[in-house]
C-alpha cells in the first residue's frame, strides 16, 4: 500500500508532468534539427516562432470563443491551430524570401546564418510583444480534467490523488500523431526522401536533381507546423508568455544537441532526457521517500536537489557533459 | 586618409545626436546616453576581440556583465558582521568542499584510465558529495538570510573602495570564461553559443537566487560611489559659488557634475582599452588571431596552436565585459539582478559589434554609442510617430490605445531590422575593419 502510493505520487508530480514537457520539447527540439540538417544553420529565432505561432492561435482561440464556437470539452485552441500553422509558414516563407535566401545565395558560413538569425528573433519577439504584450495569457478552456485528484481519490479509496489534466493527455497524443506523420513523410514520401538526401550530402542531392528551393519550402512549412503545435501545447499546458518561449531555446538546443544535431529521432529522445532530468532534479522527493523508506529513515527536508529556478543549470550540465564525451550527441548526428 | 575622415565624421554626427538630445530633451537625459553609451562601447569592444577579431561567436555576454555587478556588491558593500557570525564560515567551508571535490573529481577522471570505471566512480563521487555539499551549506544560508532580511540577509561585502571592483569584475568575469573556454572551444563554433547562451542563464539565476550573496530580487543598493554624492556638493560653498558663477542653480549643476564625473572615468577606462586593443590588433599577436580567424587550417599548419590562442582572446573579451558590468552597476548603485535580460545585455551588444564593423575596434565603439542612443530614443519617437498615424482615429480607439501601449516594444523590433539590414547591405559595418 505505502509502495503503491509512492508510485502514485512519483507518476502524478514527476513522471506525467516529464513526459507532458518531453513532448513539447521533442516538438521543439525537432523543428531546430530540421533546420539545422537541411538549413544547416542553428536557428536562434526557433523559441520565437513557437511564440508567434502561439500568439495567432491565441487570438484565434479568442475570436472563436467570442462568436461562440467551441469543441467543448476539447479546448478551443486546438480548432485555431491550423491557422496559426498556416500564418506562421508564411511568415517563416517569408523571411526565407526576404532575409535568409540571399545568404544561402552566397554560400554564407553556417555562423554569418546564426547571426542573421539572431536578428530575425530580434523581429519576431518585438512583433509578439507588439502584438500581444508582454504579459501572461491563459487560453486554455473546455474541460480542465481528465480525471481529477478527488475523483481518482473516490474511486480508488486511496489516499493519493492522481490528476490527469486534460492538456496533458492532448500533448501526449498529439505529440505521438506529429511524430509519426513526421517520420512517414520523411522516410516514406518522394518530397521526404529528397530532404533527407540533400541533408546527408546537399551536393550530391543536387547532382540527382532535387530542387534545393523545394526542399527549403517543405523543410520551412514542416518547421512552423511543428513550431507552432510546441508551442501552443506549451501554453495549453502551462500559459503563454513571451519571455518564457525565449528562455525555452535553451532546453530546446539541449535537446537537440545532446540527440545530435541534424537526426530527428535523438531530438525527440533528447527532448525526454532533458525533461525527465529537469523534473527529477527540481521535484521535492520528500513525499515519495517517506512511502518508500521505513519510517525511521524518512527525510526531514524537502529532499529538492536544486531549486526550480535552477531547472536551466540541468540542461546545462547534461549539455556540457554530451558535448564532452560526445560531441555528435547520443544519436550520431553531423557537425559542420 | 579618406577612411579616416570618414571616421572622424561618423564619430562627429553620434555625437551631435547626443548634444541635440542636450538641446530638446535635457541635459540629465544627453549625459546618462553618453554614460551608458561608454559602457555600451565597453561591452562592444570586449565582444568585437572574441568575434571581431578571432571569429568566437560569445552569447552569453549578460552573465559576464553580471558576474561584473556582482563583483561590485563583493568589493565595495559593508560586510554583515551578524551574519557571517551566523553561518559565514560554514558557507566559506561549503564553498570550498565544493571546489575541492571538483577538483578531486577531475584529477581522478586523469588518473582512471578504464572508461566505464572512470565514468561510474566519477558519477557516485559527486552524487555522495553533492549531498555533504548541501548539508555543509545549507544550515550556513538559512542562518545568514534570516539575519534581519528586510535590510541585510547576507553576507555583504568587503568594505573596499569601488574602484578596486572593476578589475575584480574583469577577473571574475576570466574566470567564468576560462571553466567555459576550457570545455566549449575547440568545438564547432555553434555549440559554443548554445554554452555561453547557457552559462550566462546560470549565472544569472544564481544572482537571483543566492540570497546570502546577492540578497537576489530584494537587491542590494546603496553601493558606494567613485564619485561625490549631490548633497554634497550642494553643501559645499565653493561648489555652489562656481554654479552660479555658470548661471545654475546648485541642484541641476550638482546632478550633471556627477554625471560628468563618472563619464570621465568610464571615458578613461575605454580609452585605455581602446588603445590596448588597438595596440594587440596591430601587433604580431594581433595579426596571428586574424589568420587563425580567417583560416584556421593553414594557422594550424603554421604551428599555432589555435585551441589555446581561443583560450586567451575569449578570457581577455569576456574580462573586458566584465569591467563593463562592474561599471554599470557602480553607475546604477545597485545590483538589481532581476534586471539582466539577455536582449538588452548580450543581443543588444550584438548589434553594436555587426553595426559598427566587426573587427574594427572603433567601429564597434561607434556601434555602441549609436544603438545605444537608438535604443533610448526609438520610444519617444515611436511614441510620437504612432500618435501621428493614429490621429484621425477616435482618442478612445481601443486599437490606438493598443498600439500606444506597446510603442515600448518597438525597440526591439526596429533592432532587429537594423541588424538585418546591416548584415544585408553594409555586412562589414559602418567603420569597416582594414
Amino acid at each position: 500500500m505505502e509502495f503503491l502510493h509512492a508510485v502514485i505520487v512519483l507518476s502524478n508530480f514527476v513522471i506525467i508532468p516529464a513526459i507532458t514537457y518531453g513532448s513539447q520539447l521533442a516538438l521543439g527540439a525537432l523543428g531546430v534539427t530540421l533546420v539545422y540538417g537541411i538549413l544547416r544553420f542553428s536557428n536562434f529565432a526557433h523559441g520565437d516562432t513557437m511564440a508567434f505561432g502561439t500568439m495567432v492561435a491565441i487570438l484565434f482561440t479568442w475570436w472563436f470563443q467570442s462568436i461562440g464556437v467551441s469543441i467543448a470539452p476539447l479546448p478551443t485552441a486546438l480548432l485555431a491551430l491550423p491557422i496559426a500553422i498556416v500564418l506562421t509558414a508564411l511568415l517563416l516563407l517569408g523571411t526565407d524570401r526576404v532575409v535568409l535566401r540571399f545568404y544561402r545565395k552566397q554560400k554564407s558560413a553556417p555562423v554569418i546564418l546564426l547571426i542573421v538569425s539572431l536578428g530575425i528573433m530580434f523581429v519576431y519577439n518585438g512583433l509578439v510583444r507588439f502584438i500581444i504584450g508582454v504579459g501572461d495569457q491563459r487560453f486554455s478552456d473546455g474541460s480542465r480534467f481528465i480525471i481529477s485528484a478527488r475523483d481518482f481519490k473516490k474511486l480508488t479509496g486511496l489516499d493519493e490523488g492522481l490528476a490527469i489534466k486534460t492538456t496533458q493527455v492532448i500533448t501526449v497524443i498529439t505529440a505521438v500523431m506529429v511524430v509519426a506523420l513526421l517520420f512517414w513523410f520523411l522516410n516514406r514520401t518522394r518530397t521526404g526522401k529528397s530532404m533527407r538526401a540533400f541533408s546527408d550530402n546537399e551536393d550530391l542531392a543536387l547532382l540527382s536533381g532535387i530542387n534545393p528551393e523545394r526542399v527549403v519550402l517543405y523543410t520551412w512549412l514542416i518547421v512552423a507546423a511543428l513550431a507552432t503545435i510546441a508551442g501552443t501545447l506549451y501554453g495549453l499546458d502551462k500559459s503563454f508568455k513571451p519571455f518564457v518561449y525565449f528562455q525555452l531555446l535553451l532546453p530546446i538546443f539541449a535537446a537537440a544537441i545532446v540527440g545530435g544535431l541534424g537526426n530527428p529521432l535523438g531530438a525527440i529522445a533528447g527532448g525526454f532526457l532533458i525533461a525527465f532530468s529537469e523534473v527529477f532534479i527540481t521535484y521535492a522527493w520528500k513525499k515519495v521517500l517517506t512511502y518508500t523508506l521505513p519510517e525511521q529513515f524518512a527525510p526531514s527536508g524537502l529532499m529538492q536537489l536544486l531549486a526550480t529556478e535552477y531547472k536551466f543549470a540541468v540542461s546545462f550540465a547534461i549539455l556540457l557533459v554530451v558535448l564532452l564525451f560526445k560531441p555528435t550527441g547520443l544519436f550520431k548526428g553531423k557537425s559542420l | 586618409m579618406t577612411d579616416n575622415i570618414k571616421t572622424y565624421l561618423l564619430f562627429a554626427a553620434v555625437f551631435l545626436l547626443i548634444v541635440i538630445t542636450g538641446f530638446i530633451q535635457s541635459w540629465n537625459s544627453a549625459l546618462f546616453i553618453l554614460n551608458m553609451g561608454l559602457i555600451s562601447a565597453v561591452m562592444s569592444l570586449g565582444v568585437n576581440l572574441q568575434w571581431g577579431i578571432a571569429g568566437l561567436l560569445n552569447v552569453g555576454i549578460m552573465g559576464f556583465v553580471g558576474l561584473g555587478g556582482l563583483a561590485t556588491v563583493l568589493i565595495s558593500m559593508q560586510p554583515v558582521p551578524e551574519a557571517w557570525n551566523a553561518g559565514g564560515p560554514r558557507i566559506l567551508a561549503g564553498l570550498l568542499f565544493g571546489v575541492l571535490t571538483i577538483t578531486l573529481s577531475v584529477w581522478v577522471y586523469k588518473k582512471i584510465k578504464n572508461a566505464r570505471w572512470r565514468f561510474f566512480s566519477i558519477l557516485i563521487f559527486l552524487v555522495c558529495s553533492f549531498f555533504v555539499y548541501k548539508s555543509i551549506l545549507t544550515p550556513g544560508v538559512v542562518a545568514v538570510e534570516a539575519v534581519n532580511p528586510a535590510a541585510t540577509g547576507y553576507l555583504g561585502g568587503l568594505g573596499l573602495p569601488v574602484l578596486l571592483a572593476w578589475p575584480v569584475g574583469g577577473l571574475m568575469a576570466a574566470g567564468a570564461a576560462w571553466i567555459i573556454g576550457k570545455t566549449a572551444l575547440g568545438l564547432r563554433s555553434d555549440y559554443l553559443a548554445i554554452a555561453t547562451l547557457g552559462i550566462s542563464e546560470i549565472i544569472i539565476a544564481i544572482l537571483r537566487n543566492e540570497d546570502w550573496m546577492t540578497r537576489g530580487v530584494k537587491n542590494v543598493a546603496g553601493i558606494p560611489r567613485p564619485v561625490p554624492y549631490e548633497i554634497d556638493l550642494q553643501a559645499s560653498e565653493n561648489f555652489v559659488n562656481r554654479a552660479a558663477s555658470f548661471g545654475l542653480d546648485p541642484t541641476t549643476a550638482s546632478t550633471l557634475f556627477v554625471k560628468i564625473a563618472y563619464a570621465g572615468l568610464f571615458g578613461l577606462v575605454l580609452l585605455v582599452l581602446v588603445w590596448l586593443s588597438q595596440r594587440a590588433l596591430n601587433s604580431p599577436w594581433g595579426r596571428m588571431m586574424r589568420a587563425i580567424r580567417d583560416n584556421e587550417t593553414a594557422a594550424q599548419a603554421m604551428g599555432k596552436d589555435i585551441k589555446s590562442r581561443h583560450l586567451q582572446i575569449f578570457i581577455l573579451g569576456s574580462a573586458v565585459c566584465g569591467i563593463a558590468g562592474a561599471m554599470m552597476t557602480t553607475l546604477d548603485a545597485q545590483l538589481t539582478p532581476g534586471a539582466y535580460q539577455p536582449l538588452r545585455f548580450t543581443f543588444l551588444i550584438w548589434v553594436m559589434v555587426i553595426v559598427g564593423g566587426s573587427g574594427s575596434n572603433l567601429g564597434s565603439i561607434l556601434g555602441g554609442f549609436l544603438v545605444w542612443f537608438l535604443w533610448v530614443q526609438v520610444e519617444p519617437i515611436g511614441y510620437w510617430l504612432v500618435d501621428l498615424i493614429t490621429a484621425p482615429m477616435d482618442p478612445q480607439s481601443p486599437v490606438r490605445l493598443h498600439l500606444l501601449d506597446s510603442v515600448a516594444q518597438m525597440r526591439l523590433l526596429t533592432m532587429g531590422l537594423f541588424l538585418l539590414l546591416m548584415l544585408r547591405f553594409y555586412p562589414r559595418g559602418m567603420i569597416p575593419e582594414k
